[in-house]
């Protein structure tokens, strides 16, 4: 069925479709209509869930980690401060294999205060342990969230699924929705683990380890996420065969012969393809290279691709405020190393606080990339 | 009423072969809160803590029954978890048991920094048992001072030293602010008191919502006492109505413990080294009599609550 929603909607219908156990959560700007129009499913008994309206996104991360431990297919949403605030609670769920699905409209973060659309948090959290997943459009959030479920249930990790805030959030596409019986066949049950509340066969769940183990617990989670890519892409395969729709973990957008190329996440992948055709009808041999799994890095994919290029520019959404360049640009960079002969890497920062990117500042990109010549290490796009 | 040889049938479900200290109130407050929740099947969450450094050091466990830990300040909102879990699986028919949910905490993780995740938890009304381990200090990570340590403590971060003699201000009254989220049903008690503490913990896991336990388990590390003294000092906590035994039960208060006769605070505070500094030094002595003086005003004004929204004068209403 086709209709029209905004990012958030989509997402709280995703939910709705999902039926989760569990959902805790907390208000936070650009997300919060994704649970409020989640708790209108619960009011209206639409959804089995239990809801849990919590005092703090560090509670609603616990209460997702506590329910979770019991067996429960657990889901929450938020942004910016909130997901700084779970920032603690991340690594916890992500120690203790809890498939937890997390949607976040990416924001910024304070200081100063901005509520529009960066992928400071997101990428923030990124060494915590959870999947994530960036996407281009709302009908990519909305398949993406029902895929996240199945991906983190088999890989044992939580997953974050990031769309950019107000951006796709709050603007209306036309989507195609499927059926709740589909969705909720093409997930299954969950297959926990372990069950806290088996209370006969009593577990301990988040032991203290010292020197002697955590290293070896870490270890195992590592492994983990090593093993997440092939999972990723299996669901995804079942999820095409299903539902005739699917994206590939990294996709080449007229790369084919292309020279220059930029690699992006997110909401400005669609800005790009329009600076792409634009310049491709003028006969400049441009591409794009939009990376849709940001955890787990997908390294050899990164590598084959951006190999094959005389010169990449590197889109980040935010700046790691290393003094040197954002957070994408820093691990294609090291992704790209050992290879015998290198693209030439440009580091660009864009759309911090919302700031618009428009396909003229797409071009801009382009244009410098395919040049070869840049002055500075690191382009701030649009600003003052 | 409860009988020894009653509860010494129950299993023991907090195993020997932890490693808390020797004389350790906190291990000795498990143990019993575990054997009096029997024959309820209970699943239980802790805070980060000597509990869980002492009792979860993998490969090994002291719990013989379920337990998670996440972190410091989240005893109640994984509690909180657990108990949507299972409210869920409830709902859905899925589990029939009368399951319990016990939270344990220490006093930094319930009146410092868990207090927003237990507030939050009470208000929500989650049918679970919140034990505050109470031993008045961050034991776990050197003894450090938290708000429920007593004026005059010597901790490491509020030292005796030339100019202040430990702790400056008066500890939280934790009972109050729990008891103003309306709970099902509140209770302070200590070690020494296993009949009241066992009670407690009955009536706590079967009040209907929320409750809440405050249990003041000495800390021979802490305190500086001797490990054979622990059961002592907790005995002494109540003689000196610095630890009033009472209860707050459908909107009433109840004192359950006047101790005959009620003893000078110094009588608590002389075995313990936290205090020693206070000891014939004149302001050592304001210090104490301070002390003494809110010890009075807290144990009349309990009183002042039981006579007014007490039992016995409402009895013939109910
Ligand atoms: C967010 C956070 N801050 C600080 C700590 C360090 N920490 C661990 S246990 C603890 C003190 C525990 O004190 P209390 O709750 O009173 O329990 P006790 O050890 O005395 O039983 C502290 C400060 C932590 N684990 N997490
Ligand atoms: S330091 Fe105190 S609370 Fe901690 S284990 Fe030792 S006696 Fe128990």
């Amino acid at each position: 069925m086709i209709v029209a929603k905004t990012g958030n909607e989509a997402l709280a219908y995703a939910m709705k479709q999902i039926n989760p156990d569990v959902v805790a959560a907390y208000p936070i700007t650009p997300s919060t209509e994704i649970v409020q129009i989640f708790s209108n499913y619960v009011s209206d008994g639409e959804v089995d869930t239990e809801f849990v309206a919590v005092e703090s996104e560090h509670s609603a991360m616990t209460a997702c980690i506590g329910a979770a431990a019991c067996g429960c297919r657990v889901m929450t949403a938020t942004a910016s401060q909130g997901l700084a605030l779970m920032h603690e609670m991340l690594f916890i769920a992500a120690g203790l294999r809890l498939p937890i699905v997390m949607a976040v409209a990416s924001r910024s973060l304070s200081s100063p205060l901005n509520i529009h659309g960066d992928h400071s948090d997101s990428v923030a959290s990124r060494d915590s342990g959870w999947m994530q997943f960036f996407c281009e459009t709302v009908q990519e959030g909305y398949d993406t969230l029902i895929q996240a479920v199945k991906i983190a249930e088999r890989a044992y990790l939580p997953a974050l699924v990031a769309i950019d805030g107000f951006i796709l959030s709050h603007c209306q596409e036309r989507i195609e929705i499927f059926d709740d019986r589909d969705v909720r066949e093409f997930l299954g049950k969950p297959k926990p683990n372990y069950n806290l509340l088996d209370w006969r066969n009593p577990i301990l769940v988040g032991p203290a380890t010292l020197q002697d183990y955590y290293f070896e617990f870490k270890r195992s989670e590592i492994e983990g996420m090593n093993r997440a890519l092939p999972i990723i892409e299996e669901v995804q395969e079942e999820f095409k065969k299903r539902f005739g729709r699917g994206y590939p973990v990294l996709e080449e957008y007229r790369c084919d012969d292309a020279e220059a190329v930029v690699l992006v996440m997110g909401s400005a992948c669609g800005t790009c393809r329009v600076a792409v055709d634009h310049l491709r009808a003028k006969g400049k041999r441009v591409g794009m290279v939009k990376l849709r799994v940001f955890r787990p890095l997908v390294h050899p994919l990164l590598k084959k691709s951006l190999a094959k290029f005389k010169a990449v520019g590197v889109l980040d959404r935010v700046d790691a405020v290393n003094s040197y360049g954002g957070p994408l640009f820093t691990e294609v960079s090291s992704v790209l190393y050992d290879l015998p002969e290198r693209p030439k890497l440009f580091s660009y920062v864009y759309g911090l606080g919302g700031r618009e990117f428009a396909p003229e500042d797409a071009t801009f990109v382009f244009e410098q990339v395919l040049s070869g010549k840049k002055d500075e290490l690191v382009t701030y796009i649009g600003v003052r | 009423m409860l009988k020894l040889q009653d509860l010494a049938k129950n299993k023991e479900l907090f195993s020997s072969g932890h490693r808390a200290c020797a004389g350790c109130g906190e291990a000795l407050a498990v143990r019993q809160i575990l054997l009096a929740a029997q024959p309820r099947p209970v699943v239980t969450a802790m805070a980060t803590g000597c509990l869980e450094i002492f009792s979860s050091i993998y490969p090994h466990s002291a719990w013989q029954v379920p337990m998670i830990h996440t972190a410091f300040e989240t005893a109640a909102s994984t509690a909180a978890g657990v108990e949507a879990a299972y409210r869920f699986y409830r709902k859905m028919g899925r589990i029939e048991d009368d399951i319990r949910i016990i939270a344990f905490a220490g006093d930094g993780g319930t009146y410092d920094i868990g207090l927003q995740a237990l507030s939050g938890a009470l208000e929500r009304r989650h049918r679970f048992l919140y034990v505050c381990t109470n031993n008045e200090a961050y034991m776990n990570t050197g003894i450090q001072r938290s708000s429920a340590t007593p004026l005059g403590a010597d901790t490491t971060t509020s030292p005796a030293g030339r100019v202040l003699l430990g702790k400056v201000q008066h500890r939280k009254n934790i009972m109050e602010i729990v008891i103003a989220h309306d709970v099902a049903y509140a209770g302070q008690t200590t070690v020494f008191f296993w009949r009241d503490l066992a009670s407690k913990v009955q009536k706590a896991l079967d009040a209907p919502g929320p409750s809440f336990l405050n249990v003041l388990v000495p800390c021979p590390l802490g305190w500086r006492h001797q490990p054979s003294e622990t059961l002592k000092l907790s005995k002494l906590a109540a003689d000196t109505c610095y630890w009033p035994l009472y209860e707050f039960e459908n909107g009433r208060y109840k004192i359950n413990y006047e101790p005959q006769k009620k003893l000078p605070i110094e009588e608590f505070l002389k075995p313990q080294g936290r205090f020693r500094h206070l000891f014939g030094i004149e302001e050592g002595a304001k210090v104490i009599s301070e002390l003494q003086r809110f010890v009075d005003e807290q144990w009349d004004l309990l009183h002042r609550k039981q006579a007014l929204f007490g039992a016995s004068e409402n009895k013939d209403k109910d």
